[in-house]
């Protein structure tokens, strides 16, 4: 049970190691805080679906499996907007069209497909939980890596000091191509050692 | 001209992978077959384009006509997997040869951020009929673009001596980060 939360974060990082859900990975990581929500609400969806279709797993058909899946994980990302924007507004407007972008984030479904759709709840959960939080986890670490070296801070404390100038395309696309390329190649280097 | 703006803005400027990030899956994937990525270019601006004309008037006239806007992402997630269905019983019938290339791609446009973030861009610019089908064309057409680029530069990448670490992802987004550096060239070329 351990092992299915723990894969997650290390081992099978979704986007270190598995390369998935990209789109979101790239787009909104251009602060900690920003990588920080988006990882979160993603991780509720995770779980959320994750319960939803590991307990009806006897009851849909296989052929229109997909389907119900995209149904039922489009439901749970309308609920994870409508909280954004009515509780924490101004995160939902940086995140924009990114946040009901979380339907289309291949690691909920591909999660759905390998794992929830065959494993009872309890382990499904787990698994979420930890697809989930390595998410998180990768783009806080992308988040942070742009945003310092965009103007010197992290979560808007200041980390470089005042002499410091800013970079702009730390938060261009370019930019978060190139970290994200040096952060994989650092990722593989490091466990590939241990 | 405001129709020309649009599209030369969605190809060049805006493109969907190296400005907006969508349908980085697919880009990465990609094999460095110049052909498959043509063909998985053209089927999806095909399921696109259709994605912007069908929404376009869901959105319009159910949607908004019946103040159901909450069931935005449902709908257009439904939309979408059915077109894909259905581009894909239409190849295996007519075009098995491209069937059988694209087979494994095909279901893979469900979950591709382009075609949904196409439907979400084209309600938050409130675009018209005409408008919408002409970004959903251009977004297409620059997606492509983006794969064919790729393809081509990853076929030269085979036969170089990378870094072990940068092999497989790291080279793909480092050359992608690249590509986005020289589309930024191209800005300028659309007023704002």
């Amino acid at each position: 049970m351990l092992k299915d939360f723990v894969k997650g974060i290390w081992r099978e990082n979704p986007v270190f190691v598995q390369v998935l859900g990209m789109c979101p990975t790239l787009a909104v990581t251009t602060s900690l805080i920003n990588g920080l929500s988006m990882g979160l609400a993603t991780t509720f969806v995770l779980i959320a679906s994750g319960l939803a279709i590991s307990s009806l797993r006897k009851v849909i058909p296989d052929q229109v499996r997909i389907a119900s899946f995209m149904i039922i994980i489009a439901s749970f990302v309308t609920v994870v907007k409508l909280l954004f924007e009515a509780h924490i507004p101004t995160i939902s407007t940086q995140l924009g069209p990114y946040l009901p972008l979380i339907v289309t984030n291949c690691i909920i479904l591909g999660r759905q497909e390998a794992f929830a759709s065959k494993e009872p709840v309890s382990r499904s959960l787990m698994d979420a939980l930890g697809m989930g939080l390595g998410f998180a986890f990768a783009l806080v670490v992308l988040g942070s890596v742009r945003e310092l070296f965009y103007q010197g801070t992290i979560a808007d404390v200041e980390i470089l000091g005042s002499w410091y100038k800013s970079m702009i395309i730390m938060v261009q696309p370019a930019g978060a191509f190139i970290s994200l390329s040096i952060l994989v190649a650092l990722f593989k280097k490091l466990s590939s050692r241990g | 001209m405001e129709l020309f703006f649009i599209f030369v803005a969605i190809v060049l400027t805006q493109n969907f992978v190296l400005h907006y990030f969508l349908g980085i899956c697919p880009f990465l994937g990609v094999s460095d077959e110049m052909e498959a990525a043509f063909g998985m270019g053209i089927a999806t601006t095909f399921v696109m384009t259709l994605t912007a004309i069908i929404t376009w008037n869901i959105n319009t006239f159910i949607l908004e006509g019946f103040g159901v806007q909450f069931l935005e992402y449902v709908s257009f997630i439904l939309v979408i997997a059915s077109l894909v269905q259905l581009v894909e019983m239409f190849l295996k019938k007519y075009v098995p040869e491209l069937y059988k290339t694209l087979g494994i791609y095909l279901p893979l446009i469900t979950t591709n951020c382009a075609v949904m973030g196409l439907a979400l861009f084209m309600v938050l610019r409130d675009y018209n009929f005409v408008q919408s089908a002409i970004f959903g064309f251009g977004a297409g057409v620059g997606f492509t673009l983006a794969l064919i680029i790729m393809a081509g530069i990853r076929s030269e990448l085979m036969e170089e001596a990378i870094p072990e670490p940068f092999r497989g992802t790291g080279i793909t987004l480092l050359t992608a980060g690249l590509l986005a550096l020289a589309f930024m060239g191209f800005s300028g070329l659309v007023p704002v």
